[in-house]
């Protein structure tokens, strides 16, 4: 099987190492991955600001990056979701302003054959044992676009359940919105802050060791407010998780460096 | 806080001071988490409710799209039945009918049942200006109006007070109000709705006139439906002389039998009850059985011009059952006042600047007063997309666009203070769109990621005041991608074969 990864803009800029992981993991399951190189960004930040049409020449590269592909896996629930949910929005306004159906028809073949990481695993690959090994006490916050657009389910869980070594602590209050919300997170940041620091709260009272997501744009939100309260508790994305073996926890594939350094690879040598 | 909405702030200063109010931040939580967790159980004990949920929109979209037809019809059931019905178009004009209607009376008291729609249109604020003065009924807006407060949500006004709130409240108040508190009031629950039962039942008896809304009127019988809790309602509807209801156009169903699937929906929707403790109903007059003049004030108030939205149109289906609020975490830590009308919470993000127009600094702001995490539209018994409809709102803040204002067509023009953000969205449109662009970007962020500052300066500290910025990798996803499986990779490893043979 081959399928193309979507790897979304927050992650090729600023965590490659999920890209990395979802590869790795992809190939370890068998599956050829392909990275097209004109994907960009799915518009999500813009479409969620209100500027739908500086949207639309976004969702013209997504089509021509991934229309020869069956399969569209994304590590994103909320790049996943804007595909779906988004895409055939925007496709009706357009048409319904009397640009054509192009856009239209661009979004109907996109929603079938984009799938976050997760569904992909449970749902295609049919799934749930990949095999892996993370000998870390974590808990799983469900992001919303994942959670209630996508409505991944227990999805997350079930793959998380079944890493060995991996001990998953509940998290309280795990349905509710960090706060992240993309630029929400800028306009309105009092009530964001607020939100995060209850999410925080939260996470540092589970215990856990790594708070892990399908997204990162919530961790991002969520590590840096752990980071600036000094909290141990480390932001890891659940491809890294899955991505993880006795095997690599040996020592990392990428250097890893700076400040945030240490999620996939690195996290077994903190045994 | 005034007993007015004029002049509020926009919602991100509103909520900004509101996050730091320690004791409103506590009772919010608790009262919220409340009704949440017991909303949940009561909808999950019925195991049709997302048929009932569809029901509930699919004849509320049917009733808007022959929303003239239903109107009419309504007329004529309560004309038929001894009422009189008044069209107002905006605020001002059903106070001006209600003003005059209650001076018609000779009276200068009126009791009022909780109502949306009077506290949407000012309507205490317009009587009084003209001398007459309405008593509240309801516990929580007797509470909110003797604090000379403002309701901060729509179930339960005085959601923000706690009980040695209210006892200083009604000790200090009530006096000027009517009967004053008894000598000795505790912040017992029991003995703070003892107090408020005799205050209000001076009210009750002596009253002449009663002004109410409505949560349906049913356009084929000409009924109007009040649910509610305390049993004022039924006091305000049964004892005058003369009834007035206010109620906005939207709030009609066509049949009687459609209520079957509204007092399912809005109950547990609301409080949380299989069913609410008094129902009344009420059509045109009767012969020496309760009012014997009753007019009805159908408002308009920039519902039709919300209508004429296909998109914003779907917040016309609220039964202002206020589950919205209770699972909004924003809601939770700005409060209601924040939100500048009697609409807060989600609903009221999408209904106020539909309703106003997003012209106001406050209006405009509204729509970007969320997270889009989406659990307001998971528990709406009506299902209104509202996450869908901010986004719509957003875009008509950014970049203007068709809209209907006083049932004019217009094309609105950008909102103000927002260039910035456009010249950096177009700007991000365009990098995105260009790869090579973008990738020079990164590397140029990469190669001097050591000098980053921790923290930024400007409008990037509402990222950083409160949490780390993110490291930039050494190297991107993409180059990475190229470095060991790009072409050169494989022409590489391609050579490393060759060679070897």
């Amino acid at each position: 099987m081959r399928v193309a990864l979507f790897v979304t803009c927050i992650n090729d800029a600023l965590q490659p190492r999920t890209g990395q992981a979802v590869v790795g993991l992809l190939e370890r399951l068998g599956v050829q991955v392909d990275f097209p190189a004109e994907q960009s960004c799915c518009g999500q930040p813009q479409f969620n600001t209100g500027y739908r049409q500086a949207t639309e020449p976004l969702v013209r590269r997504f089509h021509r990056a991934f229309r020869d592909y069956e399969y569209v896996v994304t590590p994103s629930g909320s790049c996943a979701a804007m595909v779906r949910d988004n895409y055939p929005r925007i496709g009706a306004k357009a048409a319904s302003e009397g640009r054509g159906r192009d856009l239209q028809q661009i979004a109907a073949a996109a929603v079938p054959k984009t799938y976050e990481l997760t569904e992909f695993l449970v749902d295609v690959l049919k799934v749930t044992d990949v095999g892996a090994y993370y000998p870390h006490v974590v808990t799983y916050h469900p992001t919303c676009h994942g959670l209630r657009m996508l409505g991944l389910g227990d999805r997350p869980r079930r793959l998380l359940e079944n890493v060995r070594g991996l001990e998953l602590r509940e998290l309280p209050g795990a349905e509710e919105c960090c706060g992240f919300g993309g630029t929400f997170a800028v306009k309105n940041p009092a009530v964001s802050a607020a939100m995060g620091a209850d999410k925080v709260r939260a996470v540092i009272g589970t215990g856990a060791e790594a708070v892990c997501t399908v997204d990162n744009s919530c961790l991002l939100h969520i590590g840096g407010t752990l980071a600036r309260q000094g909290a141990p508790v480390r932001p890891v994305h659940i491809a890294e998780i899955l991505a993880s073996t006795e095997a690599s926890t040996e020592g990392p594939e990428v250097p890893t460096e700076g400040p945030d350094a240490g999620t996939v690879g690195t996290e077994g040598s903190l045994r | 806080m005034s007993g007015t909405y004029l002049g509020m702030p926009a919602f991100p200063r509103a909520a900004a001071a509101s996050t730091r109010d320690t004791r409103l931040r506590a009772n919010l939580t608790h009262a919220t988490h409340t009704i949440r967790d017991k909303r949940a159980r009561a909808v999950a004990e019925l195991d049709d409710w997302a048929r009932l949920r569809a029901a509930g929109a699919a004849i509320k979209d049917r009733m808007l799209r022959h929303l003239d037809h239903y109107l009419e019809r309504l007329e004529t059931a309560v004309t038929e039945a001894g009422g009189q019905v008044h069209w107002a178009a905006d605020a001002d004009e059903a106070n001006r009918i209600v003003t005059r209607l209650v001076r018609e009376t000779g009276e200068t008291e009126v009791v009022k049942v909780k109502s949306m729609a009077t506290q949407e249109i000012g309507l205490n604020e317009a009587l009084a200006e003209a001398g007459i003065r309405a008593y509240e009924t309801d516990l929580a807006e007797l509470i909110v109006q003797l604090g000379n407060d403002l309701p901060s949500h729509i179930l339960v006004p005085a959601i923000h007070r706690n009980r040695s709130e209210i006892r200083a409240i009604f000790r200090r108040e009530m006096a000027s109000w009517g009967r004053p508190a008894p000598e000795g009031l505790s912040d017992s629950p029991a003995e703070l709705a003892e107090a408020a039962r005799l205050h209000l039942r001076e009210k009750f008896l002596t009253a002449k006139v009663g002004i109410s809304g409505a949560n349906f009127m049913v356009a084929d019988t000409g009924t109007l439906v009040v649910v509610e809790s305390e049993g004022n309602g039924r006091m305000c509807l049964t004892l005058p002389e003369t009834l007035i209801s206010v109620v906005g156009i939207e709030k009609t169903v066509p049949t009687w039998q459609d209520l079957e699937v509204f007092l399912q929906l809005l109950p547990r929707s609301s409080t949380a009850e299989r069913m609410n403790p008094y129902t009344s109903t009420w059509t045109g007059t009767t012969d020496g059985d309760g009012p014997q003049t009753f007019h009805l004030v159908l408002l308009d108030n920039g519902r039709t011009d919300t209508l004429a939205d296909t998109v914003g149109r779907q917040a016309l289906r609220c039964i202002r059952c206020s589950a919205c609020l209770n699972v909004c975490p924003v809601y939770e830590r700005a409060g209601g006042h924040a939100y500048g009308s009697p609409y807060p919470g989600p609903i009221g993000a999408i209904l106020t600047p539909q309703l106003r127009g997003t012209a106001g600094k406050l209006e405009a702001s509204l729509p970007y007063a969320s997270s889009l995490c989406g659990a307001c539209y998971e528990v709406c018994p009506v299902a209104i997309d509202i996450p869908e409809v901010l986004v719509h709102l957003r875009e008509r803040v950014v970049e203007g666009g068709p809209v209907t204002r006083g049932g004019v067509r217009t094309v609105l023009k950008p909102a103000r203070g927002h260039a910035a953000e456009r010249a950096a969205m177009r700007a991000a449109g365009w990098a995105f769109d260009h790869p090579g662009a973008l990738r020079a970007g990164m590397r140029l962020a990469a190669r001097t990621r050591r000098l980053h500052p921790r923290r930024l300066p400007g409008p990037g500290r509402a990222w950083s005041d409160t949490r780390e910025l993110p490291a930039v990798p050494a190297e991107s996803f993409r180059d990475w991608w190229q470095r060991t499986r790009g072409e050169e990779a494989r022409d590489e490893a391609a050579r490393g074969e060759g060679s070897a043979k």
